[in-house]
């Protein structure tokens, strides 16, 4: 297959990839911040506070995109893992890869906030809710992924045993998502689908949007600059890594070109 | 809509959940920032000091996909 007649295979050769991570993540990480920004001043000085929760609901500018990161980054991963296992490229296996510690930090956080959002509103951190048990299972996918990747010398098979289980465990991904629907329990339902409107204040929803902005370009700036740390390591024997932390000066190129310097022999002549 | 800054900290009393919430976050994403930072640097000087070692000697010209 020529990277002419599909060009999004252009970015899986390496050299090329870390070229697009170098122009693309400083604008990835830029307008994140921007995002963050304009999503915390609505979220704490423009949303008024909740006619039932008070103020602690503003944990939820922060809850919610990291609960949607903690699934999107899975269903990502999986698909990753998916285009390793079957069409062996390399790229989709940094990519997988790279993607597990911020997918698992975000889940993290989804649980750290929810319980602390829980405490004042439900009256506890923790209960075995569908929702909250569904999530702390993501949570052990992704450490057993890393923990995978970690233990398994071989880095082939290691990688193909964490694709498996990458792909094994996007199952639990719509198991969280519509768990508040199939169990009635403790956890609230669905206040954003795509379906219908809100079910809040149209600046509650512009905060939560702006933050859940800033998040994804957030995980996607940190994710593909862990991967092209990573491409670097891997390629480390590959000439345009060396080309690119050490640029050729024109007389080493020369000398590179013509080793037994006949070119400029011929000019003396 | 806040009554000074002491009002906005004390979040209505709910202060604990909000900062808890809003600090860890900040204080992970900023961990995960400096060590993806910190490895970024040590892969590069890592490769650069390989590179000086070994001088020009040409090497292959990468793996493709």
């Amino acid at each position: 297959m020529s990277s002419r007649r599909i060009p999004w295979l252009t970015f899986a050769a390496p050299r090329n990839f870390h070229l697009l991570v170098q122009v693309l993540v400083p604008w990835l990480a830029g307008v994140a911040v921007l995002l963050a920004i304009a999503g915390l001043y609505t979220g704490f000085f423009v949303a008024p506070p909740d006619y039932q929760q008070g103020n602690s609901y503003r944990i939820m500018f922060i809850h919610v995109p990291a609960a949607w990161m903690g699934m999107f980054l899975y269903l990502l991963m999986a698909m990753y893992a998916v285009i390793h296992l079957v069409w062996r490229i390399r790229l989709a296996d940094v990519m997988a890869r790279s993607l597990a510690p911020t997918g698992a930090l975000m889940t993290f956080m989804a649980l750290w906030t929810g319980a602390l959002w829980g405490a004042p509103t439900w009256g506890t951190y923790w209960v075995w809710d569908a929702r909250l048990t569904s999530t702390l299972i993501l949570l052990f996918l992704y450490l057993g992924y890393m923990a995978l990747r970690a233990t398994v010398d071989d880095r082939e098979s290691g990688g193909r045993a964490a694709s498996l289980l990458a792909l094994v465990g996007a199952i639990n991904v719509p198991i969280i998502y519509f768990s508040v629907e199939w169990w009635h329990t403790l956890h609230q339902g669905m206040s954003v689908t795509l379906t219908s409107a809100p079910t809040m204040a149209p600046s509650m929803f512009a905060a939560l949007l702006l933050m859940t902005g800033a998040c994804w370009l957030y995980c996607a700036a940190i994710t593909l600059r862990r991967a092209q740390v990573q491409v670097l390591e891997d390629e480390a024997d590959a000439q345009w890594v060396r080309d690119l932390l050490q640029p050729p000066t024109a007389e080493s190129a020369r000398t590179a070109e013509d080793p037994a310097g006949t070119i400029r022999e011929e000019g003396h002549s | 809509m806040w009554d000074g800054i002491g009002d906005f900290l004390a979040m209505g009393g709910h202060w604990p959940y909000v900062w808890g919430s809003y600090g860890l976050f900040a204080l992970l994403l900023a961990a995960e920032l400096l060590l993806q930072r910190h490895r970024h640097r040590r892969t590069r000087t890592v490769l650069n000091r390989r590179f000086r070692r070994t001088g020009s000697t040409r090497t292959h010209q990468g793996t493709g996909t």
